[in-house]
């Protein structure tokens, strides 16, 4: 071991060293989720300029009341997760705790009407392969609408659910003191993905479901 | 401490040898080694696969397998040859090995996530073997829709898994390389004075940062369509099965990258250090490296000159196809002004170096053929581009990668491999090499079509010499394997720099310790501060 500080792994030197690394590390995977929905927003892009009257009509009858709830939740979960952040660049244990927990729990709450929203769709037999009934014209196209409405969330939801894990994990380490004002990169680097998530939401939100609504 | 503890240093080998201690390394040179033994695994399942391929390829009729058999060898040979050896071959076992110990640092940023980049790697490998087992994969290793979407009968969802999770390991490798060799220099060791395979190392990984994301949504796309047949590929749902070729080569073009940036990295350490001559033009190297990775990105509509893109879009990808010859040759050029006035000698790394730059050449050559539009009307999907790209993959990366394995083998495992076999093999694989290869140009220019089991009776000659060019390819492959193991428990111990050569991998003992350097080496010379008074002899 080349240095004496428990928190700095054998590879590295010091513990700037090992900050500035994991944000560098954080920022390079973030870059490869924003290629990774590129794809799907490519998927999207060109699917709609071929059909732009089916995607316009099969966003009207997505759920505009729940997603724009969730989507109040998600950015909510946004600010609770920069407080977070500031109360561990503060070493306040405490409000770190309660704030990552507030983000824990907003997170939650997303997937939960996330999860009551798919089931309207259900109802409404708008599940495509599965159960999809649409009397319209062009359903085949309203269908694939719709195909890229649940991958698209689906991903991103699935998303969600891995950062509501990772922020479980750093809220139980928060609360057993695992955190200090000079060490919190756990958190920092979690905040950053846990934005990203957000920030993607941003742009799902509106061409899934703000297409046609005036 | 008895007498046998000093007579060989300890060393990242000799801590702990049981199956726990290689299975839970975190020691990037174990994990390099761990990824050696897997590939070399996996490029016996693809080069049998090949052989098969060759043999019944012998005769105009196919005689030795079905038509679909003969689908699901190439589909195989390509999948695991593509995923599973030339795209992790040299980055995660000589880069692995080396990156940390050429920058000077303990280990790479992440070594946990290194550890985890080799399961999700056996992960992947053991659902593409599961498709392989359970009666194989019939697409072409391209995955086209509808095809793959659709039609086909096979494993196609085992394989295009298998691919997704190793493209995982693909993207861990490459966030550490980078942050790596951002944050872990050591003192003295500004970006100018990084070894070329460093560089290498660096725009490799930017790629596999950059486009393995891309392929694995597309796959995955695919995948959801095949099962619940819905989806935006095959056109019979309403779908653009364009879409599915420009997102795929999106990624397997900037891929060819993957596979050839590296070997460059590598052949540039050896030419330098085998004829004692500094690097020429060290930057513009350098630069070209990051050239070739920043354009590889803008060319990939090449691949789709005759699928019905537009022909504006053609023009485009073909002039921007042009652009990237220009960093390739200025290193071809840099290699060669190297070796100019140099103290060359010609042991086997070296031999397989400038094999590599030949090689490389013919094959960026002929892919300016390719890259014109008008001549790829009759080219494309022929034997031609067969020849074309396995001159850049075969006797680019893989030569490289032989040369490297038999440049680092000293500092790997502590002993030197036979010279003289060494060199008979490597002149072996050259000869092989282009006996199996060159015949294709010929047969690709006279109209064979690539993926054929069959062919008219007048290619025949072509086809028989390509084999037993392939035989002795298969005779150059399979002896590194024997006396490299061999020489690991007869070969002479090596020295800590039995090439003389530079860099600080050469500083620290043969094999290392494990935390690489006992103390954090300073650097203050630049790279390749070559002599011609010293012999690579030692």
């Amino acid at each position: 071991m080349a240095n004496g500080d428990a928190s700095v792994a054998a590879q590295f030197d010091d513990a700037e060293q090992q900050r500035t690394a994991s944000n560098l590390g954080i920022w390079i995977f973030l870059a490869t989720e924003i290629l990774f929905f590129g794809v799907l927003f490519a998927a999207y892009a060109i699917t709609r300029v071929r059909f732009p009257e089916a995607f316009a009509a099969g966003s009207r009858l997505t759920n505009l009341p729940l997603a724009g709830t969730n989507t109040a939740v998600l950015v909510t979960s946004s600010l609770t997760m920069a407080l977070g952040v500031h109360a561990a660049r503060r070493g306040a244990r405490r409000a770190l705790v309660g704030w990552l927990g507030l983000t824990v729990a907003l997170g939650c709450a997303f997937l939960a009407i996330k999860a009551v929203e798919y089931r309207f769709d259900y109802l409404e037999h708008l599940v495509p392969s599965l159960d999809f009934r649409y009397a319209g014209p062009q359903a085949d196209q309203v269908e694939l609408f719709f195909y890229l409405y649940f991958f698209i969330t689906g991903v991103h939801a699935l998303h969600v659910l891995i950062g509501i894990g990772c922020l479980a994990t750093i809220a139980v380490m928060a609360s057993r003191n695992a955190f200090s004002a000079a060490y919190f990169t756990p958190v920092d680097v979690t905040g950053l993905y846990w934005h990203l998530v957000d920030v993607i939401w941003l742009f799902v939100f509106p061409i899934l479901y703000l297409i046609s609504r005036s | 401490m008895n007498s046998a503890a000093i007579a060989s240093h300890e060393n990242y080998l000799s801590s702990g040898w049981n199956w726990g201690s290689w299975l839970t390394t975190l020691d990037h040179k174990r994990i390099g080694i761990l990824y050696t033994v897997t590939i070399t695994l996996l490029f016996g399942i693809g080069g049998a696969a090949a052989a098969m391929i060759r043999l019944d390829l012998l005769t105009p009729h196919s005689q030795l397998v079905s038509i679909e058999t003969y689908n699901k060898l190439f589909t195989m040979h390509g999948v695991i040859m593509v995923w599973f050896f030339l795209i992790p071959s040299i980055p995660a076992t000589l880069g692995n090995f080396l990156v940390p110990m050429m920058v000077g640092a303990r280990d790479l940023a992440f070594p946990r996530l290194n550890l985890a980049s080799w399961y999700l790697f056996v992960g992947g490998g053991l659902f593409t073997i599961y498709a392989l087992l359970a009666g194989g994969v019939d697409t072409g290793w391209t995955f086209y829709a509808p095809y793959s979407t659709t039609f086909s009968s096979s494993h196609v969802f085992a394989a295009a898994t298998g691919v997704f999770i190793a493209g995982f390991s693909s993207i861990l490798t490459g966030l550490n390389f980078v942050v790596t060799i951002h944050e872990m220099r050591a003192p003295g060791m500004t970006w100018f004075r990084l070894p070329l395979f460093i560089w290498s190392m660096y725009a490799t990984s930017l790629i596999l940062v950059l486009a393995t994301p891309v392929l694995a949504m597309t796959l995955m796309l695919m995948a959801i369509e095949r099962t619940f047949g819905i989806g935006v590929f095959d056109p019979a749902l309403g779908g653009d099965p364009l879409l599915f070729q420009h997102l795929f080569w999106f990624y397997s073009h900037p891929a060819v990258y993957i596979m050839v940036v590296p070997a460059m990295g590598v052949a540039s350490e050896i030419v330098t250090c085998f004829c004692r001559n500094p690097v020429f033009g060290y930057r513009f190297m350098a630069y070209a490296i990051l050239a070739i990775a920043a354009f590889g990105f803008l060319v990939w509509g090449h691949h789709m000159f005759v699928s019905g893109q537009s022909a504006y879009a053609g023009t485009v990808f073909s002039l921007l196809t042009f652009l990237v010859s220009v960093p390739s040759a200025i290193k071809v050029f840099n290699w060669t002004a190297t070796l100019y006035k140099g103290h060359v000698s010609f042991q086997a790394p070296m031999l397989y170096a400038l094999g590599f730059v030949g090689l490389f050449t013919i094959g960026g050559l002929t892919g300016l053929f390719l890259a014109s539009l008008g001549l790829d009307v009759q080219l494309h999907d022929t034997y031609f581009v067969v020849a074309h790209f396995h001159y850049v993959m075969v006797g680019g990366a893989v030569m490289a990668f032989f040369g490297g394995i038999h440049f680092w083998w000293p500092k790997i495992t502590g002993r030197m491999y036979p010279e003289g076999w060494a060199r008979f093999t490597a002149i072996l694989t050259f000869i092989g090499f282009n006996l199996t290869f060159f015949p294709q140009f010929i047969l690709g220019y006279l109209g064979m079509p690539r993926r054929y089991p069959e062919y008219p009776p007048e290619f025949q000659v072509w086809n028989v010499l390509s084999s037993a060019g392939a035989s002795l390819l298969a005779f150059g492959y399979v002896l590194p394997l024997i006396y490299l193991l061999w020489s690991l428990r007869y070969g002479a111990r090596a020295p800590a720099n039995p090439w003389n050569a530079k860099g600080l991998e050469w500083e620290t003992a043969s094999p290392p310790p494990t935390e690489n350097f006992h103390t954090t080496p300073v650097v203050t010379e630049e790279a390749y501060a070559y002599s011609r008074a010293e012999s690579p002899h030692g």
